[in-house]
């Protein structure tokens, strides 16, 4: 299984977690499953960070944004598919909040680390299993230029 | 006309893979028995053994929290739509 997506929206969810540094970004991966469970990212939509009491370590989506997205992408024929955020200063690691707090099986939880205001690494894990077993499993991204190309791969 | 219910990614498995399931209710609390009743699957991921929602489990109808209209026993009119949304955060 891997999250395929274009370059220029993987670069686009990076720059979201500078343009916020040394607070935490977050966002939305909106796009397709395929039978295999691979995903395809069609859109990043940007979100607020409504951690207001804690922005620099902590990330939280309103979930009537989540709605917002979740119905325009159903018009569409799209899905939510995952969620990103940054870590500012720190790697690009799940860490046991991200897990405690993830709660979308099947979708990608994408981790950036920012330091000192540059985004250096981006890695995708895999949230799996149910709610006492839920665990995180290192995913493949994979980048392409274009959607057709990473229809093809 | 029933009552439109949208289930999120993480909870199609357990609801024969539809993306909403349609009830019939005269509350939100009804269309959510209703909805597990029709996938017993659900109840588990839905609510907690105390029968109250989870905590990380959101439900809105249309475009409002239940938790900030009357809870379960919200009112709800078959032009309606209810939004299963587990929330999304984290951090270092």
């Amino acid at each position: 299984m891997a999250l395929r997506i274009q370059k220029i929206l993987l670069d686009q969810l990076r720059s979201h977690g500078e343009q916020t540094y040394p607070h935490e970004c977050c966002g939305v991966l909106v796009g397709e499953f395929d039978e295999a469970a691979n995903k395809t990212v069609q859109t990043v939509v940007a979100c607020g960070n409504t951690r207001t009491d804690s922005p620099q370590n902590r990330y939280h989506i309103s979930p009537a944004e989540l709605i917002r997205i979740q119905r325009e992408a159903a018009l569409v024929g799209l899905d939510i598919v995952g969620f990103y955020h940054s870590h500012p200063d720190w790697p690009a690691k799940w860490s046991s909040t991200d897990l405690d707090e993830a709660h979308w099986t099947g979708c990608s939880y994408v981790i950036t680390s920012v330091e000192k205001g540059k985004a250096v690494l981006t890695n995708s894990f895999l949230l799996l299993g149910e709610e006492q077993t839920k665990h995180f499993e290192d995913e493949v991204i994979e980048v392409g230029e274009t959607i057709q190309e990473q229809q093809n791969r | 006309m029933p009552i439109k219910v949208l289930i999120p990614t993480p909870l199609r498995p357990y609801a024969g893979k539809q993306s909403s399931v349609e009830v019939t209710a005269k509350t939100v609390g009804e269309a959510l028995n209703s909805l597990v009743t029709q996938h017993p699957d659900l109840r588990k991921h839905l609510f907690a053994e105390d029968g109250k929602l989870r905590s990380f489990v959101n439900v809105y109808l249309n475009d409002e929290d239940i938790r900030y209209l009357a809870k379960d026993a919200t009112p709800a009119k078959e032009t309606d739509t209810i939004s299963i949304v587990p929330s999304v955060a984290g951090g270092l």
